[in-house]
């Protein structure tokens, strides 16, 4: 074994096999990032709304409670299709009526159950997440979650 | 310790222990919060509590790493570091930032994406920080010995401070965002802090150990080998769900199926390093805890991960407690306790004097480790819960949520042992007092 397998072959081949797996992974990301575009998020455009939503949601921290396509934090519900959830899907004003009805009721205050903060969100903002959230709801996310309680 | 230079080193470790100390009294308040929802609710949120938590986490773990890597490389190198002040100005600009991002963060200024939640200029001290450390570093290793171990550390820490670059691309398409997200987050713990962890592991069995540099260096590439060929494109378990193409999920799934190997391979190495060396070194409490990291790493990145790595399965299980589960054993085994290792094995010899308190040192190993591996299990069974109640039979999170009070009880509980050991290992290693009990006779040893 140690006839065979010298410290220059080990070297060697940790150098020539990670370089070809870093090309592999390289060519692969390129082409998700076309289908990302082209396919899997192409059903609604990214507007302005959608813009300012995504900064809405980020300058919150909404990822540190709430899981968005499965990734953030485990402490609130899954958002990625909450707008299926609420049947508002395909309804921009259900959509933005009945998350901001949500959020300004925000906290609850009920003892013994989680409370969301409550956030200082314009009208223009609240319409942006509104649309942000519908838009990620539409991505072709290979029918992940399995059901809508997400 | 040989180079006067190392001793920069000590104040990284005591700036990441001080971190440490916030991150576990972070961890144990956001446990808190899961039992008794209603704590500090509008004064200071889950969310900032989680960022503390997470950042913190990070942030010590890398003053960590850049901590042994100041004190490996003039040892390795057989020179003195490059400059001194350099990695003062780097530590300063370390701590200024870590500050300043806590300090935003209690006040309600972050950005949005997990983990990379700093303010851009904190974001961007990091940047500089990392040039200065790399210059350093460099430089000291190019112009002494060049052994395996620096070489693949180096490039550890190159490859991790370039991918740092992605922490300041976010794209406004959420799924493009989402895959160049993991170019730091995968690309970190399961490629580059590998090697820094293997580079790290290898230097310890050669002190601690005494078996031949040559055997040590083969199987140190052997590792790397294993864990960049399944790690690079293990990537794809985080593409499943996300907007990226279907084929991920073979890719995903054979690829990171294979990334339990090079942790078997380095908890397999690290024993049979222990087994065939003939060196009786006196630092017991460093030598469990390398022994302690390769396990545990086994174990919670290993298993845990496999555990939900297949797509199949993982359709069922992604971003449930199940997920927190893997997360904080995999941490623990492979970053933490490798830190503390090296901590524990360089602290005496900075001080310069015989290793001390391992009586205690060592019960704070078996009490963080016991908490973590039962913090495990309970959010695994919490998982398990909510996977089937909500995956399955389609019950509202909230609802499946209030169902699992027991656990997160029983996880507070383990939170709490976890902390209790991390203030023993804190007292361990910084107040110095006489050993409890007398050591065994010690044989004079060749290369310390």
């Amino acid at each position: 074994m140690s006839d065979i397998l010298t410290k220059s072959r080990a070297r060697n081949v940790f150098y020539g096999g990670s370089i070809f797996f870093v090309v592999v992974f390289v060519a692969l990301t390129a082409q998700s990032h076309r289908f990302i575009v082209k396919t899997s998020t192409a059903g609604a455009p990214i507007t302005e709304e959608v813009r300012l939503g995504k900064e809405v949601w980020e300058r919150n921290s909404c990822i540190n409670c709430h899981t968005l396509h499965g990734e953030g934090a485990y402490f609130a519900p899954e958002v990625g299709n909450v707008m299926t959830r609420w049947g508002v899907a395909d309804d921009p004003e259900g959509a933005f009526d009945i998350l901001k009805g949500w959020m300004e009721a925000q906290p609850s205050g009920i003892e013994g159950r989680r409370q969301m903060p409550h956030f200082e969100i314009t009208d223009e903002e609240m319409r942006g997440l509104a649309e942000f959230l519908r838009w990620a709801d539409q991505t072709n996310t290979q029918n992940w979650p399995p059901n809508d309680a997400g | 310790m040989k180079y006067q230079s190392q001793s920069v080193a000590k104040y990284y470790f005591f700036a990441a222990l001080a971190l440490f100390a916030i991150q576990v009294l972070g961890g144990l308040l956001a446990g808190w919060i899961y039992v008794s929802p209603n704590t500090l609710s509008e004064l200071l949120p889950f969310n900032i509590v989680r960022m503390i938590h997470t950042n913190a986490l990070i942030v010590w773990l890398l003053l960590g790493f850049f901590g042994a890597a100041y004190y490996l490389v003039p040892e390795e190198a057989e020179r003195e570091l490059f400059s001194t002040k350099l990695a003062y100005i780097q530590l300063i600009i370390l701590l200024v930032g870590t500050l300043g991002a806590v300090g935003s963060y209690l006040v309600g200024i972050h950005g949005g994406r997990e983990f990379l939640e700093q303010p851009l200029w904190v974001k961007f001290g990091i940047l500089v920080a990392a040039v200065i450390f790399l210059v350093n570093i460099s430089l000291t290793a190019l112009a002494g010995r060049k052994t395996a171990i620096t070489n693949i550390l180096l490039m550890g820490l190159w490859l991790l401070c370039l991918l740092w670059v992605f922490a300041f691309i976010n794209p406004d398409n959420l799924s493009l965002d989402k895959m160049y997200w993991w170019m730091v987050v995968h690309l970190w713990v399961e490629a580059t802090w590998e090697l820094v962890m293997a580079a790290t592991l290898g230097f310890l069995m050669l002190k601690l150990t005494g078996v031949d540099r040559e055997v040590i260096e083969k199987w140190l590439y052997v590792i790397v080998a294993l864990a960049l060929f399944s790690g690079i494109l293990g990537t794809g378990h985080h593409f499943y769900w996300i907007g990226t193409p279907g084929y991920w999920q073979w890719v995903g799934s054979i690829f990171s199926t294979l990334e339990v190997i090079p942790f078997f391979a380095m908890m397999t190495f690290a024993f049979v390093m222990v087994w065939k060396g003939r060196r009786n070194h006196p630092n017991k409490a460093a030598l469990l805890w390398s022994l302690g990291s390769s396990t545990v790493a086994f174990f919670g990145a290993g298993v845990w991960g496999f555990l939900h790595t297949l797509h199949g399965v993982n359709y069922y299980t992604h971003g449930t407690q199940i997920t927190a589960a893997h997360g904080h054993l995999a941490f623990y085994g492979a970053y933490v306790a490798l830190n503390l290792a090296m901590f524990t094995y360089a602290m005496p010899q900075l001080r310069k004097r015989a290793p001390y308190n391992q009586v205690l040192n060592m019960a704070s190993f078996w009490l963080m480790t016991g908490g973590m591996a039962f913090m495990t299990f309970t959010l695994t069974f919490a998982g398990t819960i909510q996977t089937h109640m909500q995956r399955i039979l389609g019950e509202y999170y909230m609802d499946v949520q209030d169902q699992l009070d027991l656990f997160y009880i029983m996880r507070f509980g383990s939170g709490v042992a976890v902390v209790l050991g991390a203030i023993l290992f804190i007292q361990s290693l910084v107040m110095v007092r006489r050993e409890l009990i007398q050591p065994g006779p010690i044989v004079a040893q060749a290369g310390e």
